[in-house]
């Protein structure tokens, strides 16, 4: 090997103890992490304290269907003549929760899908990830429709759908980061001491995934947003008269001539949540991998994923 | 001189060269193929199954309480529910290569002449969404690989990282706002009157085709700009540049043609996405295409419908993976031939 | 080889004075004053370490410096004419037609998009003027082809890159290089990474053309051998500066400055077992160089005053010049031979290998092989590319499982997987990968990664693994310290170094070294050799050590196994078969390699 090959490879190889930290130290110092974050967590904040400051009820009616903003209703009123600042302040805490929750689930069951064919090799890898082609056959979105057209909308089956719908995504990812690690010497290595599978995934292959699986994380997180608000968008997910950002946008679409706050307030909340995850997401990339490596994983991702 | 030739690595004859140059991509046709076929053989048992799964009777729960008895009976009927489970699927899946999908629950329609005219109006959409994107994705991307770290650059790669992180149905509710509410440049909505389509009213597939062209460009445009900056910072590019070669046709003919491959692939990707993607920006225009049927169907849950459009969804999505996977490897060289 | 060539006019040659390249940002310096002359017909070797900058010289001398450097002063004078001071436009034009570059890897310098021919014609067709009238571009193409030992063949224009042999993508690379008959030709590394034979055919056609075009050479190497025999005059590079220059034959018979004396004292020789002095610590990184001597941490004659200022050039001898205050003394400069191994009680075969025969897919790539590794001795497998040495290293150890043969060790056969192996098997037999960058995990620290056989082998408890580690450490020559570093804060041979202490820590008796000083400079590879020498003397390992580098087997090993195509075409004592070799293929191999002792022999 050429000096010069070695010294790429000591690029390449940048990865050590505490690698997730000093990735999210960087995203930090970035103005893309700073803005993102704080973006993200001006609308965290929004969900999950404004059902304490909110001033009506979902329910309320505060005014004639479709006011523009008056006193007592800053943002105006919806097409049932509810109070929309009320309605953006309460609608946004179960997306989030079903968000975060289906994909952490989407996690773990795209690892163990991923990390399992990669190091087991042979026909378990080809069933695993055969299986998960499959499954990519499905147009996300087209497939969490047909599963809540047909067995209804229960939360958990929501939040098992989407996780499913992100899980070939994520294993796809992590089984080839964890076919490279695999193959790496050191790992070989410790295989050929006759450390047992487990041990060898736990200790030595899985730790060396945890950035790029962070990276995933952030950006599954985004889809899983836009895959659930979108649901709700198209009248899907929740009961009539809840209030959520998704549905606020589609039914106040009617009054938007004559109030457009009932759309706009809901969907800019969406746009800087989403915005502000990806954002966020692509400076811990950046600082993890470098731009041009962050870029591809980013729109390999995105691209694949997005409904 | 001291020197002597290796040995050639292949035969020294241009014919067979051709006949094996051709091998592969007709390996990977087939392989994917085959995978594709199975693929959606999958996707449509579990489309069928998923009728079967519905709570109680699938024909009760999709007519509800007011069901007469005869209804029922002539429901059942339709879903194949009077037969055994696998003598149903079979019936229904070959309905399908005779181009007989049922009969719409809800319009009483057969499902072919319901979607025949939707499909028509997705696929024009699709169409033009996908040229104007990769148009405009691949020029700019080029543009700012060329001029990297410029103004242009800097303000186009924050344009679309937000442009990308937003959901489609957002851009297509803001593209409404301003367009179309306050501007009034076009319709806001693209419902047809029956018995048209949608080239018949261009001005109704303007917003539509800007949202997606929105969503798409952004992914476009970063992986073309990052294949020709990768192709610009190789070390071909520097010893061309170390030979003469600059300017122009050091972007034009050394990096551009090796940036093809990434670009055509995420292109095809983006064609892949929109034949997902449809469904919420159709919503959102009502533009009257295979993702709005969808949505409608699910409302009403008309089942036959459902399936016959998951079933043509997935295919397309099968489909155009496929041919993504051969356009890459004809534009790349060092996979397209033999060693 | 000519020696300083016919007197020529003052006006033609290349003279290149106070070369400096610095980082765009803070204006570091990366190569500071690089000067040096050179006739038409002449080569230049320039000689350094990874890191020593002599790359960055190598385009800067085309006016080009990588992403964020910047040429920031200097003369590249051809004819008289500087091709730095040229404006963008005549710069592009200088290039490729005036001086021209051949890049070190040809299978990443070719374009993977275009087929051959369309890239020779290409360098022909971005000039004007280049042909003599008459001469049309494919007559030329053909022409420089036929030059470089390929076939004028249209079929072999035809391909792409990737359908090439290493070899022959060298081969168009510099057909490339020569096609407009430049004035200058830069070669940096050109033979890297290419087979022994291989690289001899492309060292005389380089040195063949440059005589016939009487063009200058500026050829860019790590490896001294290689250097000393192809150039007229020699630079050492050392940390971005020019350490020493000076006639070939000169500076390796008589090297002045300590650093030049060191890396040839560290570099192995084919045809004389030498002891390899290896230098201990690594270079300054730019932008942390000393105001003194950037060598003076590393140097055993330095003196305050290295620290103080940095020395300027001095001339030594005639046509030498250093840059060091306390140069070696003229004519005092010596290589020691190799101690004699201590001899060791034959204490038989520890690891018998009969009829291995091994697959990869559908080819057979192991051939009936036979081996005996006796106890305490170091055995060497040498052979090129695609002799299948490194799968026989990786049956051994369990890595490869398409096998079948008789493997055993200590009269115990060995199943081919880990897994049909016992405890203890795997216990005695530890393996240290060929890349060092790759062998540790990079999220444990040093010290971790020791301790982490001891975990699986041991039930020893926290405190006696600590210790383990830290007298394991204490064997490879790593201080304690070490322990608590990242992988990452290591230098390749000191990453190796740990490699090697990790597989010690459970006290094997069998050490498989699967090329492990091949990423590694040479001082640096000098230091491991040692290393490995001393643990097996001193602890009596077995060393099974494959290579490709004969010249390493000379200082190390005792016996020797030469691999050719997948078949044991010669194995003994290493004397005997380095001193006279007689199969062909030996003697071929040692004809081929290029050796400093030899010529030395000769300048002598």
């Amino acid at each position: 090997m050429t000096t010069e090959a070695v010294d790429a490879g000591r690029r390449g190889n940048r990865r050590e103890r505490g690698a997730i930290r000093r990735a999210l130290r960087g995203a930090l110092r970035s103005w893309r992490g700073r803005i993102g974050l704080v973006m993200a967590l001006a609308v965290l904040a929004l969900a999950f304290l404004g059902p304490l400051v909110a001033p009506h009820a979902a329910t309320d009616f505060v005014a004639l269907p479709s006011s523009p903003r008056g006193p007592g209703y800053p943002l105006g009123s919806d097409g049932l003549g509810q109070d929309v600042l009320s309605r953006v302040l309460l609608g946004g805490r179960k997306l989030l929760l079903l968000a975060v929750l289906s994909t952490g689930l989407a996690l773990v069951l795209g690892t163990l899908i991923g990390v399992t064919a990669a190091y087991r090799r042979g026909w378990a890898e080809t069933a695993l990830m055969r299986g998960v082609d499959v499954l990519l056959a499905f147009p996300q979105l087209v497939f969490v429709l047909l599963v809540v057209s047909v067995l209804g909308t229960p939360t958990w089956l929501l939040v098992l759908t989407v996780a499913i719908a992100q899980a070939p995504q994520i294993a796809r990812v992590v089984h080839a980061g964890a076919q490279d690690i695999c193959e790496r010497d050191f790992v070989q290595a410790v295989a050929l001491w006759g450390v047992p599978p487990r041990q060898v995934i736990a200790r030595h292959v899985l730790p060396s995934l945890s950035t790029p699986l962070a990276v995933e994380a952030g950006l599954r997180l985004g889809f899983s947003i836009v895959i659930i608000s979108g649901l709700n968008f198209l009248g899907f997910g929740v009961q009539p008269g809840t209030p959520s950002w998704g549905v606020m946008i589609n039914e106040n679409r009617l009054g938007m001539a004559s109030n457009p706050w009932g759309v706009v307030a809901p969907a800019l909340v969406l746009a800087i949540l989403a915005i502000g995850t990806n954002l966020f997401t692509d400076a811990f990339a950046r600082a993890a991998f470098g731009e041009d490596r962050a870029d591809d994983t980013v729109i390999g991702s995105g691209m694949g994923a997005t409904p | 001189m001291t020197a002597q030739l290796e040995s050639p690595a292949a035969p020294t004859t241009g014919e067979p060269e051709r006949i094996r140059a051709a091998h592969p991509i007709l390996s990977l046709l087939l392989n994917r193929a085959g995978w594709g076929v199975f693929s959606v053989l999958v996707v449509s048992v579990i489309v069928y199954a998923s009728t079967l799964v519905l709570p109680g009777d699938a024909a009760q729960a999709i007519l509800g309480q007011q069901a007469t008895p005869e209804r029922l009976e002539v429901l059942r009927e339709q879903l194949g529910l009077d037969q055994s489970a696998w003598a149903g699927f079979v019936h229904w899946f070959t309905g399908i290569f005779r181009g007989d999908f049922g009969t719409s629950l809800s319009t009483r329609q057969p499902v072919t002449e319901l979607l025949g005219p939707k499909l028509l109006n997705s696929a024009a959409l699709v169409l033009v969404a996908a040229v104007v994107s990769t148009a405009l994705g691949v020029a700019l991307g080029a543009l700012t690989a060329s001029r990297r770290d410029g103004v242009l650059d800097h303000v186009l790669g924050i344009v679309a990282l937000v442009a990308s992180a937003m959901p489609e149905y957002i851009v297509g509710v803001f593209v409404v706002l301003f367009l179309a509410v306050d501007l009034h440049a076009f319709p806001a909505i693209s419902v047809l009157a029956p018995g048209q389509h949608i080239w018949d009213e261009p001005s109704k597939m303007v917003l539509p085709v800007l949202t997606l062209t929105i969503v798409v460009v952004p992914y476009i445009l970063r992986m073309c700009r990052g294949s020709v900056i990768e192709a610009l910072d190789s070390d071909y590019a520097e010893v061309a540049r170390l030979k003469g070669v600059g300017g122009r046709r050091l972007l034009y003919r050394h990096a551009l043609p090796n940036a093809l491959a990434p670009t055509v692939q995420v292109i095809g990707l983006s064609l892949i996405y929109l034949a997902g993607g449809i469904v919420l920006v159709e919503t959102v225009f009502q533009f009257p295409g295979l993702g709005l049927a969808l949505v409608d169907a699910i409302t009403a849950r008309d089942v036959p419908v459902i399936q016959a459009l998951v079933l043509l969804l997935s295919t397309c999505y099968v489909v155009l993976n496929i041919l993504a996977d051969v356009a890459v490897l004809l534009v790349t060289p060092r996979r397209r031939l033999p060693r | 080889m000519s020696t300083l060539g016919a007197v020529a006019p003052a006006t033609t040659g290349l003279r290149v004075s106070g070369l400096t390249v610095v980082g765009k940002s803070r204006r570091t310096p990366i190569v500071e004053d690089v000067a040096f002359e050179l006739r038409p017909g002449q080569v230049l070797g320039m000689v350094g370490e990874s890191g020593s900058g002599k790359s960055t010289v190598a385009v800067a001398l085309l006016g080009l410096a990588r992403r964020g450097l910047q040429i920031a002063a200097g003369e590249v004078r051809i004819d008289e004419r500087d091709v730095l001071a040229l404006p963008p436009g005549q710069l592009r034009e200088a290039r490729g037609s005036l001086i021209s570059y051949v890049p070190q890897d040809p299978g990443a310098g070719l374009n993977p998009g275009h087929r051959v021919g369309w890239q020779l014609r290409e360098a022909l067709t971005v000039h004007r003027g280049v042909l003599p009238a008459g001469q049309s571009v494919d007559d030329r193409v053909l022409e420089v082809l036929a030059e470089v030992g390929l076939p004028a063949d249209p079929e072999l224009l035809g391909r792409y890159p990737h359908q090439l042999s290493g070899g022959q993508q060298q081969r168009v690379a510099i057909a490339m290089a020569f096609a407009a008959r430049p004035r200058v030709i830069v070669l940096d590394e050109p033979t890297t990474g290419l087979d022994v034979t291989t690289q001899r055919r492309v060292l005389d056609t380089v040195r063949e053309l440059t005589a016939r075009h009487q063009v200058m050479s500026v050829y860019i190497s790590h490896d001294l051998a290689v250097v000393a025999q192809i150039a007229d005059r020699v630079a050492v590079m050392y940390a971005g500066r020019l350490a020493e220059i000076g006639p070939a034959a000169q500076l390796f018979a008589d090297p002045r400055h300590p650093y030049t004396a060191g890396l040839i004292a560290a570099a192995p020789s084919a045809v004389r077992a030498t002891t390899l002095e290896g230098i201990e610590g690594r270079p300054p990184r730019p932008g942390a160089w000393p105001a003194g001597c950037g060598f003076a941490d590393r140097c055993h004659r330095v003196q305050p005053d290295c620290r103080a200022t940095l020395p300027e050039l001095v001339t030594v001898g005639a046509g030498q010049e250093a840059r060091c205050f306390h140069p070696v003394e003229r004519g005092t400069f010596k290589i020691a031979d190799r101690p004699a191994a201590p001899q060791v009680p034959d204490r038989g075969t520890v690891l018998e290998v009969r009829n291995l025969v091994a697959h990869y897919g559908a080819r057979e790539v192991l051939h009936e092989v036979d081996i005996d590794l006796r106890a305490g001795r170091c055995t060497a497998v040498v052979g090129e590319s695609g002799s299948g040495k490194t799968t026989l290293a990786r049956c051994l150890v369990g890595l490869h499982d398409r096998w079948h043969g008789s493997v055993t060790f200590e009269d115990v056969a060995i199943g081919p997987r880990p897994k049909d192996r016992s405890t203890e098997l795997r216990r005695q037999i530890q393996y240290v990968f060929q890349n060092p960058y790759a062998s540790l995990n990079p999220r444990m620290s040093v010290g971790q990664n020791i301790e982490e056989p001891l975990r699986h082998f041991t039930r020893l408890d926290r405190r006696a693994r600590r210790d383990r580690v830290e007298s394991v450490l204490s064997e490879v020559a790593l201080s304690t310290a070490y322990a608590d570093r990242m992988p990452d804060q290591l230098s390749g041979g000191e990453r190796q170094r740990v490699a090697v202490g990790r597989a010690l820590t459970v006290e094997p008796e069998v050490l498989v070294c699967d090329e492990i000083t091949s990423a590694l400079d040479v001082s640096v590879q000098a230091l491991l050799v040692e290393q490995l020498r001393r643990l097996q003397h001193e602890r009596g390992l077995s060393l099974l050590f494959i290579t490709h580098n004969l010249a390493v087997v000379r200082s190390l090993a005792q016996d020797v196994v030469v691999l050719e195509g997948g078949r044991v075409v010669e194995h003994g004592p290493v004397e005997t078969v380095l001193s006279d070799p007689s199969h062909s293929y030996t003697q071929k191999l040692l004809a081929d390699l290029p050796d400093l002792g030899r010529t030395e022999a000769v300048a002598s």
